[in-house]
């Protein structure tokens, strides 16, 4: 056959290649504290392969396409404007009610998108799990990861929104990657859980819309964290999207006020729940292939 | 001389009896752990069992090796340990080499996908980088023949063109050490051929190959040495030609009963053919009416599935078959009774396929061990080419004819 390229002498050299790690050793599971980082950045083409999959297909067979990209988070946001601002009247750190609210809506449908994606993604792909090998990890990353592309598309939309309102960006906004990290992160932590758990227990997926519902009432999305007093502030903080939330808006318009105890704590949240979601995750990914 | 490819050591894998069935709901976790809160960290020993007890073997590199045994020995669960899939309960494996494991056709594959997206993805889940895809692509569009329709979502495609796109893209997986579960088969006859080819060269190519399937005569042509797996642990291990036919006399002559494990909502235990003159299950001695049983044990009341039934040569050529839809069955024991006026087929070996599916879900599908071999007269083309498949008698009148206008 002509098409044929298998011959030894093309696999040699890529076994020299990789002979750091050629011979793979298959042993029972044991151990807890082997995070597989490596293992992720060894597979880190099928991670972008799997993100841009998710990308693809995610407006497929829908007439407007790309623009509910840019829709979703504009809709949700008048209907704040109208129910939280104009009826209830909802303090505003003095920004205008369109912009206080696209200013959080951006990042919190960033995140809430990015856990849905992350806690479902175990049991979407359990064909693909049952059939071939790839650090299981991959998946979650993958997930909180693809909807980083909506959220650029939004945040793009959002800058030109806040410049017409003539808010103009402070130094502040030089922060505002390390609070889109913290929400990468925070959804990425807790994914990593709702995704092990989901593949166990379907019971996950009942939880999630409430949860999600729940979250976003407890961070300040529809209300500046001002609202909560001070003495609870702290508590308020261990929800790390509190910190994101509050920081985003204070980074993008420099109003309101940079989240201090509120940022530390909810920093300290995240990094607790990535490290135990990583340690929770690779302690189940060994039974997933065979109880999903 | 020869280096080892794969070494293994008393590989075994416990799983928990009716794992799959098993209601995973956490509402269940929850009121066992109030009931029994001991149970859940207590692995019961009667709701386990050894899917592969304490194998161990030694794949040389270069070397060729087919898996053999009953659906249920443990030969997918040896090929999904050694592919990493899942983990060993006991034992360890050794692979030096990069390894690629092909456990079915269109790992990965998207509908809404065009083909040229799915080949991508599906090449890089099963272990190839973009440039290799790249490389490659031109190669495996002609090869899958789909020139055409590459840039079509694949859900426009035909079962055919998804196979081969499918086919296509796993058959340029280059890895040094490669395992494959019984996909060979797959499009019409003149792709299966193909695809046979592509298999016999990687076969050739000093590739390390491991190989499960029910089709005994690819075992035959591609494999070196044969490993006979029977109750998830090692019976015999040997050269092919050696083996296969101990396994085929197995087979024949052994009692079959309970050959398979039931797990699942249902599962075809056996199949015989019946009548009254009948010496041997699984021998079918002459032609004239034909009547074929299959043995279907149900765990749970399947609604409305849909049933299929195939019958094929030993180059896997479809002959027969036919379905239904609709079937209803009650948990128990089932009878799937065909009847054929006759079944004129020249001698040799075929195989049954039964099948049930709901919507598109599997429930079984069982490739029927062991084969059924015809022993009937050859009443045909003395030349086995210019025979064909069908053993029908025939009788020829040559008579003037009237001139036609």
């Amino acid at each position: 056959m002509a098409l044929l390229t298998s011959n030894p002498t093309v696999a040699a050299p890529l076994a020299k290649r990789l002979a750091g790690y050629s011979t793979i050793r298959i042993e029972p599971p044991r151990g807890w504290f082997n995070l597989r980082l490596k293992e992720l950045w060894d597979y880190r083409e099928l991670l972008y392969f799997f993100a841009w999959r998710d990308v693809k297909i995610r407006y497929k067979q829908t007439a407007i396409g790309v623009l509910w990209v840019v829709l979703q988070p504009l809709l949700t946001m008048l209907v704040f404007t109208v129910f939280f601002g104009k009826l209830a009247k909802m303090p505003s750190q003095g920004l205008p009610y369109p912009v206080f609210y696209f200013a959080a809506v951006v990042p919190w449908m960033y995140f809430s998108g990015a856990l849905l994606n992350a806690t479902n993604i175990v049991v979407e792909n359990q064909r693909v799990i049952t059939k071939v090998f790839f650090p299981r990890l991959i998946l979650p990353f993958s997930a909180v990861l693809s909807g980083l592309v909506d959220f650029v598309i939004g945040f793009i939309v959002l800058m030109i929104f806040t410049l017409s309102y003539g808010i103009r960006p402070t130094v502040a906004a030089l922060l505002l990657p390390l609070f889109l990290l913290l929400a990468v992160l925070t959804a990425l932590g807790v994914g990593l859980w709702l995704s092990a758990l989901n593949a166990l227990y379907r019971d996950v997926r009942y939880l999630m819309p409430f949860l999600v519902q729940f979250w976003m009432l407890a961070s300040p999305v529809a209300y500046p964290s001002s609202m909560v007093p001070l003495r609870y502030r702290w508590v308020y903080g261990l929800n790390p999207m509190a910190g994101v939330i509050e920081g985003f808006r204070w980074a993008l318009t420099g109003h309101g006020q940079a989240p201090g105890t509120v940022l530390i704590a909810s920093t300290a949240m995240v990094c607790l729940a990535v490290f135990g979601g990583l340690i929770f995750f690779n302690r189940m990914e060994v039974s997933i292939a065979d109880r999903v | 001389m020869t280096t080892v490819a794969i070494q293994a050591s008393g590989l075994s894998k416990r799983y928990q009896r009716g794992m799959a069935a098993t209601s995973s709901l956490l509402r269940d976790s929850l009121a066992l752990a109030f009931r029994a809160p001991l149970k859940l960290f207590r692995r019961d020993r009667k709701e386990t069992f050894w899917a592969l007890k304490d194998v161990s073997l030694e794949v040389h590199e270069g070397e060729v090796l087919g898996l053999i045994g009953r659906n249920g020995s443990g030969k997918t669960t040896l090929l999904k340990i050694l592919s990493r899939i899942t983990r060993p309960t006991e034992g360890w494996a050794e692979i030096h080499g990069r390894v690629g494991s092909l456990l079915e056709v269109g790992t990965g594959f998207h509908p809404e996908l065009t083909g040229r997206e799915n080949a991508f993805l599906s090449g890089a889940i099963l272990g190839m980088g973009k440039q290799e895809i790249t490389r490659k692509f031109d190669e495996i569009v002609s090869f899958a023949e789909l020139e055409k329709f590459i840039d079509t979502p694949v859900k426009h495609y035909s079962s055919g063109m998804y196979v081969r796109l499918a086919f296509a893209v796993a058959a340029h997986l280059e890895p040094e050490i490669l395992l494959v579960d019984e996909v060979l088969a797959v499009g019409d006859i003149r792709f299966q051929k193909k695809c046979l080819g592509k298999m016999g060269d990687v076969a050739r190519a000093g590739r390390t190959v491991i190989l499960v399937s029910h089709q005994l005569n690819q075992i035959r042509r591609l494999c070196h040495r044969a490993v006979w797996l029977d109750g998830g642990m090692l019976r015999q291990t040997g050269p092919t030609a050696e083996l296969v036919s101990a396994y085929e006399g197995d087979m024949t002559s052994g009692n079959v009963e309970d050959a398979r494990p039931v797990e699942g909502l249902a599962q075809f235990l056996r199949w015989k053919l019946i009548g009254p003159n009948r010496t041997s299950d699984h021998i079918l001695p002459s032609e004239g009416e034909t009547s074929v049983s299959f043995l279907l044990r149900v765990n749970q009341t399947l609604y409305s599935v849909h049933h299929g039934i195939g019958l094929y040569d030993q180059h896997r050529h479809l002959l027969w078959g036919n379905s239904v839809d609709g079937v209803t069955l009650e948990p128990g024991l089932h009878e799937f009774r065909y009847t054929l006026p006759t079944l004129p087929l020249r001698p040799g070996v075929y195989s049954w396929r039964v099948a049930l599916y709901d919507g598109g879900v599997r429930i079984d599908d069982w490739e029927c061990v062991p084969d059924m071999h015809v022993a009937t007269v050859p009443i045909t083309h003395y030349r086995d080419e210019s025979a064909g498949f069908l053993n029908i008698p025939s009788k020829l009148e040559i008579v003037p004819a009237a001139a036609s206008k």
